[in-house]
C-alpha cells in the first residue's frame, strides 16, 4: 500500500463527496444548501487539483483538466453567491441559490469523471 | 516549454498545498470566531470578509479591523495566523525562487529558448558544432556576410563568448555535446533552410560521428568536416562527407606549391582571405637543405611534400619512438644551438619550426636566427593571440590551423565556385598565375576585392534569365560593362564559369550565357553593385545588349510604338 496513493484517491474522493453535499437538496431552498459545505468542497478540489500537478501521463492530464473545469465551477457559484449578498445586496433569492447549485452540479459532472477516471486506472493496474 | 510547466507545477506541489491549507483554517476560524457588531450584538463573520481579511493579512498589508473591530477571541486567532501565512508566504516565494536557480531548470529553459529560435529561422543557414578558435573565426566572418547559422559546443565558456561577441545578427548558440543526434536535431540539421553541417570540434572521432548523424537524417546536407587522421578522412568519406579538412595536408600541399609556383600560392593566400585584408606579396621559398623542427601531424605532412618535391630536410625531433622518423632525424627539441648545429644550420636556406608548442617554436626561431640570419623561417603557430609575437621573432610564413581551416570552410559556405577555381588554376604555369595577380592589383592595389557568385536564373538574375529565356544573346563582356555607359567597363573580372558543358577558368568575355549557369567574379564592391542592375533590371540590361533606352511606363511604351523608328540610334548620353 502506498501512503501517496490513500491520500490522493482520498482526496479525489472527498472532492466529489462533499460537492455532491452541498449540490443535494431543492435547487432553490436556501436551507439545504451550507455555505460550509461548499467552502470545504472548494478547498478539497483546490488539493485535489494541486496533487495533480506534475503528472506527466494523459490520464493524468486529463485528470488535472477535469478539476480545474471543477474548481472553476465552484468558484463561480462562490462568486456568485459573494456577489449577490454584498454587491447587489439582493440577497439570497430562490433564483440566486438555484444558479448557485446549478454551478456547484457542473462541478460535481467534473468530480464524477474525474473519479471514475481514477477507477478505470486502479481497474487497469490491477489487471 | 511544455517540460518547463510541467517541471515548475511538480516542484511547487507541496508550497502551494500548505499555502492553501494555512488559508483555508484561517478563513474557516474566522468565520466560526463570534464577534461583535457596532451595536454589541454577538456578529459572525461571513466568508467573503474573512477572506479579504485574511488575504491581506497573509501579506502583511493590514487594513485593520474590517468591518467592526475585533474582539479578543477573534484577535487571538489572528494573532497566531499573522505568523503562520507570513512564513508559508517565505516558503513558498523561497521555494519559487530555488526553483529558478534550479540547473535542471535552466537547462530546460535554455534548451527550449534555443529551440524556438532555430526554428525561427527563415534563411539558409549552417550549423557550426565546436566554437573554439576555428569555429569563432568562422561564425565571425560568416556574420559579417549577414549569413546565419546556430553554434554547438561542450564547453559553456565558449556559448557565453558568443553570447557576448558584438555581430549584427543573432547567432543561436547552446552548451551541449554534438555527438548526440537528438542536440543535432535542436541545432537544426533536419530544418529546411539548413545547407550545411560543420564539424570543428577537436576530436576527430566527435566529428565522425557528427558527419554520419548528419547524412542519415539529412542525406540531402552538405557536410565540413575536419579531420586529422587519414584513417578518419577515409571513413568520413565512405558515406559521402562534401568536404573533408585535414588542415595540416592542406598547409604542407601550398607550402609545396609555394616552392615551384610561388604566384600560384600567393594567389590561393588572397583568395582564402576576406575582403578588406591587405594583398600579401609574393614570397620566394629558397630551394636547398631545410630543417624541420617536430614530426607531428604537422611535421608528417610538410616532411611528405618536401620528399615529394624532391628537396633535402632534415627533421629534428624529441620523441624517439614517433612514427615513421628517418633514420636520418636528429633527436632534440631544435631551441637549443647544439641540435641546430648537429642539423646543420649553418649550410641550410630554410627552417621549420613545427612544433606543437609556441614557447618551444618562438624559441626555435630565435635560436636558429641567431646561428644563420639568413634562414627563412616558416613557423607553426597553435595559439590565434600569438601572431604578433611570431612576425616580430621574424617568421616569413605562418601556419595556424584554426585560420587555415576557418578560411578553406568559409569559401567553401560562402563561395563555393573559388574551390572549383583554384583547383582548375592549378593547370596553369606561374605566369599565368602572375599575370592574373596583376589584373587584380589593378582593380584593388592593396586590399582584397569582393569575390561574388551569381547564378543565371529567376530570383538572382531575373532580366538575364528572361533575355536567356527568349533566346536572345547574352555574353560576360556584356554584364561586365556599366548600366549607365555601355563603353565602360566595371572594375571586375570573370574567374570561372561553370555551365552545363563543362567548368572553364577565366572565361572570355565572348562566352554567351545559359539558363543555370554559375559565373564567379572578382571586383569592387561598387562594381558588384552596378552588376545587380545588369542582371536584375531589364532596362539595363537592354541598353547594354542594344544600346537603346526602352521606355519605362506605359504612356512611353505607347508612344514608342506610334513612333517606332527600327533604323532611330539610341541617345547614347541619355542615362537611366
Amino acid at each position: 500500500m502506498n501512503l501517496e496513493k490513500v491520500v490522493f484517491a482520498f482526496t479525489i474522493i472527498l472532492a466529489l463527496t462533499l460537492n455532491f453535499g452541498f449540490f443535494t437538496g431543492d435547487i432553490d431552498n436556501i436551507l439545504h444548501h451550507n455555505v460550509y459545505e461548499l467552502y470545504a468542497a472548494i478547498f478539497v478540489n483546490a488539493v485535489a487539483t494541486i496533487l495533480k500537478f506534475g503528472d506527466r501521463t494523459h490520464l493524468g492530464a486529463v485528470l488535472l483538466a477535469a478539476s480545474l473545469v471543477a474548481d472553476i465551477q465552484l468558484v463561480a457559484a462562490a462568486t456568485v453567491w459573494g456577489f449577490s449578498v454584498y454587491v447587489t445586496q439582493v440577497g439570497l433569492s430562490p433564483s440566486t441559490m438555484a444558479s448557485i447549485v446549478s454551478l456547484a452540479g457542473g462541478a460535481v459532472i467534473a468530480n464524477t469523471i474525474s473519479v471514475a477516471l481514477l477507477v478505470i486506472e486502479t481497474v487497469m493496474l490491477r489487471r | 516549454m511544455d517540460s518547463v510547466i510541467f517541471l515548475i507545477l511538480r516542484q511547487m506541489r507541496a508550497p502551494l498545498l500548505v499555502l492553501s491549507t494555512v488559508y483555508t483554517i484561517a478563513t474557516l476560524g474566522l468565520t466560526l470566531i463570534p464577534g461583535m457588531d457596532d451595536q454589541g450584538q454577538v456578529w459572525y463573520m461571513d466568508f467573503f470578509h474573512a477572506f479579504y481579511f485574511v488575504a491581506f493579512m497573509g501579506t502583511t498589508i493590514g487594513f485593520g479591523e474590517i468591518p467592526y473591530a475585533f474582539t479578543d477571541a477573534q484577535r487571538m486567532w489572528v494573532l497566531v495566523f499573522i505568523y503562520i501565512t507570513v512564513a508559508t508566504w517565505i516558503y513558498t516565494i523561497g521555494a519559487l525562487l530555488r526553483l529558478l536557480q534550479n540547473e535542471t531548470l535552466k537547462k530546460a529553459l535554455t534548451q527550449s529558448q534555443f529551440r524556438r529560435q532555430v526554428r525561427r529561422i527563415r534563411e539558409p543557414f549552417f550549423v557550426v558544432c565546436g566554437y573554439g578558435d576555428t569555429g569563432s573565426q568562422l561564425v565571425g566572418s560568416l556574420r559579417k556576410r549577414l549569413s546565419s547559422a546556430t553554434v554547438l559546443d561542450t564547453d559553456p565558456g565558449a556559448i557565453d563568448s558568443l553570447m557576448l561577441a558584438d555581430h549584427p545578427l543573432f547567432i543561436p548558440g547552446l552548451c551541449a555535446d554534438a555527438s548526440d543526434p537528438a542536440n543535432l536535431i535542436l541545432a537544426g540539421i533536419t530544418h529546411p533552410m539548413c545547407k550545411s553541417v560543420v564539424a570543428l570540434t577537436n576530436d576527430n572521432a566527435v566529428n565522425l560521428h557528427i558527419a554520419i548523424t548528419a547524412k542519415v537524417l539529412n542525406p540531402g546536407i552538405q557536410v565540413i568536416c575536419r579531420a586529422e587522421s587519414h584513417a578518419i578522412e577515409v571513413n568520413m568519406a565512405s558515406f559521402g562527407t562534401d568536404f573533408i579538412i585535414d588542415p595540416f595536408d592542406t598547409f604542407a600541399k601550398d607550402l609545396a606549391m609555394a616552392f615551384y609556383s610561388p604566384y600560384q600560392f600567393m594567389l590561393n593566400e588572397w583568395f582564402r582571405s576576406e575582403t578588406g585584408e591587405t594583398l600579401t606579396d609574393v614570397v620566394t621559398l629558397p630551394t636547398g637543405r631545410w630543417i624541420l623542427c617536430g614530426y607531428g601531424r604537422f611535421g608528417q605532412a610538410v616532411h611528405r611534400e618536401f620528399i615529394d618535391q624532391g628537396l633535402k630536410i632534415q627533421v629534428i625531433e624529441p620523441d624517439k619512438a614517433s612514427a615513421g622518423l628517418p633514420i636520418t632525424a636528429i633527436i632534440g627539441y631544435g631551441t637549443e644551438a647544439v641540435t641546430l648545429n648537429q642539423a646543420g644550420v649553418a649550410d641550410s636556406v630554410g627552417i621549420v619550426a613545427g612544433a606543437n608548442d609556441d614557447s618551444n617554436n618562438l624559441s626555435i626561431i630565435v635560436t636558429a636566427l641567431a646561428l644563420n640570419p639568413d634562414l627563412f623561417v616558416v613557423a607553426r603557430r597553435n595559439l590565434h593571440t600569438n601572431q604578433p609575437l611570431f612576425a616580430h621573432a621574424g617568421s616569413q610564413l605562418m601556419m595556424e590551423s584554426s585560420e587555415v581551416l576557418a578560411n578553406k570552410v568559409r569559401t567553401l559556405l560562402t563561395n563555393p565556385l573559388v574551390d572549383d577555381f583554384l583547383s582548375l588554376s592549378k593547370a596553369h604555369d606561374d605566369a599565368w598565375a602572375s599575370d592574373l595577380s596583376e589584373k587584380i592589383r589593378k582593380i584593388s592595389p592593396r586590399v582584397m576585392p569582393e569575390v561574388w557568385e551569381i547564378v543565371i536564373n529567376t530570383p538572382n538574375a531575373l532580366a538575364v534569365a528572361t533575355a536567356v529565356g527568349l533566346g536572345t544573346a547574352v555574353t560576360i563582356d556584356q554584364l561586365t560593362h556599366d548600366h549607365r555607359e555601355r563603353d565602360v567597363s566595371l572594375a571586375v573580372l570573370a574567374l570561372l564559369h561553370a555551365s552545363s558543358l563543362g567548368t572553364f577558368c577565366m572565361p572570355s568575355g565572348h562566352t554567351q550565357l545559359a539558363l543555370g549557369d554559375r559565373l564567379l567574379f572578382i571586383g569592387t564592391g561598387a562594381a558588384r553593385s552596378q552588376m545587380q542592375w545588369n542582371l536584375q533590371n531589364e532596362t539595363a540590361l537592354t541598353y547594354l545588349l542594344t544600346g537603346e533606352n526602352l521606355p519605362q511606363t506605359s504612356v512611353g511604351r505607347w508612344w514608342q510604338a506610334r513612333t517606332a523608328n527600327p533604323k532611330g540610334s539610341p541617345d547614347p548620353d541619355h542615362s537611366l
